[in-house]
């Protein structure tokens, strides 16, 4: 029997409230198959089943709230069977109470409105002292069990924007206090002339439609990409027992989001894709990220992020480190600035890119080399296109 | 199409990426990205999404041009009829 448990969404995600299975008992289930879809206090997440079976017992239901880990569902092997009389019964058979082993606490007025509602308040996760249920606590157990039963374009209609803003200003503070309380950051940086990385682009943009055109934000992530392989002590999480450098390159993009806020999602494998598959992903990421359709494996995953300000941006960045990744890169505006070189002063287009990182696993001038690095790769663009 | 089919075309091309944009407050005279908050990629997908709807082909080369709304109905007004 495989236990199915909520996956890790995120140094900033632990918890999901359940809003859809979609999948049901006796399914066969392949791994990386969507199976349901969770809403955090980011965005609704499409969670993966991680190995190959049979949908044996939906354990979580819909408008239930879980903290990652919690026991989801229950998976039969390939070739695995189940004793008799216990084959996979419908989900409704056999109520699991969350964390059900005394009766909850709910005020009169819960009680009340679920009976009303026609909930049951076993089923209702509390907010209040003690895990009570309060009203509000119903109400939106009520809001998400028609959400849920409506189906449809999930993300549009998981919580109200104003309570989803709310919850993510909470969430990022949580999240930021804890790396700036637990990090000790040091931050270096360094302007790159990109006149030849520009002009080789727009070379290449001239010869592709626009559905194919190339973004300078992908040829910079793909140049970090390759400037953190040489640098482990950059790529990695800090954990418990200490530093565990990657092997794997997945970098961490930060994505605003049009009602404010911000996901940092990972682009997997980014060293390894060629340029044109890299703007793909990028595309389809943030695509993806503002639609509220994420998947759970792109979100604990990252080994480095990148944050970029864009050509509506200010000139520099100096980011907070997203635990427990060790390093943030920031890009500002690409803008034509003064450059000095070989007693000469010219104009060119010129980014500035800096480095937060991780004083417990690297040092200032570790740091200074590898934006060194970075800005070599820059100027071989070609070389990233590969 | 005339300019009023164009002008709503467009708008309703940008408010595909960015739902906030009241057409009838947005002024043609202005940078468009300085009324609507585009990033990089908002601009290309706003493009694509023009290429689709139009059939015109914007090379990158001409990006500089298109600042206000009222430049950008003019180039497409001209692709089209070209």
């Amino acid at each position: 029997m495989i236990e199915f448990r909520l996956p890790a969404l995120g140094a900033d995600m632990d918890e999901g409230t359940l809003l859809e299975w979609k999948v049901k008992p006796g399914d066969r289930v392949k791994r990386g198959q969507v199976i349901a879809v969770v809403d955090t206090a980011k965005a609704a997440i499409d969670v993966e089943c991680w190995q190959d079976g049979i949908v044996h017992q939906l354990i979580a239901e819909p408008g239930q709230k879980l903290p990652v880990g919690a026991l989801m569902a229950t998976l039969l092997e390939e070739g695995e069977k189940v004793g008799a009389g216990e084959t996979a019964p419908p989900p409704a058979a056999t109520p699991t109470p969350p964390q059900a082993t005394e009766r909850r606490r709910i005020s009169p007025a819960a009680r009340k409105r679920a009976a009303e509602l026609g909930l049951d308040p076993e089923r209702i996760s509390g907010s209040g002292p003690q895990g009570a249920v309060t009203l509000e606590d119903v109400e939106k157990a009520a809001a998400q069990k028609s959400v849920a039963a409506g189906a449809a374009p999930v993300a549009a209609a998981t919580q109200s924007a104003p309570a989803r803003s709310i919850e993510m200003r909470k969430t990022i503070a949580a999240a930021m206090s804890r790396s700036k309380r637990e990090i000790p950051h040091y931050y270096v940086s360094e302007d790159i002339p990109l006149a030849q990385m520009l002009a080789w682009l727009q070379a290449q943009n001239a010869q592709r439609p626009l559905s194919e055109r190339l973004l300078p934000a992908a040829v910079l992530l793909k140049a970090v990409a390759r400037a953190v392989k040489d640098f482990p002590e950059l790529n990695g999480h800090y954990l418990e027992d200490g530093y565990h450098p990657a092997s794997a390159v997945h970098l961490g993009v930060a994505i605003s989001l049009r009602e404010g806020g911000l996901v940092a999602p990972a682009l997997l494998d980014a060293d390894r894709k060629p340029l044109t598959l890299l703007m793909q992903a990028l595309a389809d990421l943030v695509r993806r990220t503002r639609a509220g359709s994420l998947r759970s494996s792109e979100l604990g995953a990252a080994t480095i992020t990148v944050t970029n300000l864009g050509d509506q941006g200010s000139q520099a960045v100096f980011g907070v480190i997203t635990p427990p990744q060790v390093a943030l890169v920031g890009f500002g505006r690409i803008a034509e600035r003064p450059w000095a070189e070989n007693g000469g002063l010219k104009a060119l287009p010129v980014v500035t890119a800096s480095l937060s990182a991780d004083h417990r696993v690297s040092d200032g001038h570790r740091g200074a080399l590898f934006l060194r690095q970075l800005a070599d790769w820059l100027q071989r663009p070609e070389e990233l296109a590969k | 199409m005339n300019p009023g089919e164009l002008r709503n075309l467009v708008i309703t091309t940008l408010q595909g990426i960015a739902p906030e944009v009241d057409g009838a407050k947005l002024r043609d005279d202005l940078p468009l990205r300085r009324q609507v908050d585009l990033d990089s990629m908002d601009w290309l997908n706003f493009l694509l999404g023009l290429n689709k709807a139009l059939g015109v082909e914007i090379p990158e080369a001409d990006y500089a041009r298109l600042t206000t709304l009222a430049a950008l109905l003019d180039y497409l007004q001209h692709k089209l009829k070209g």
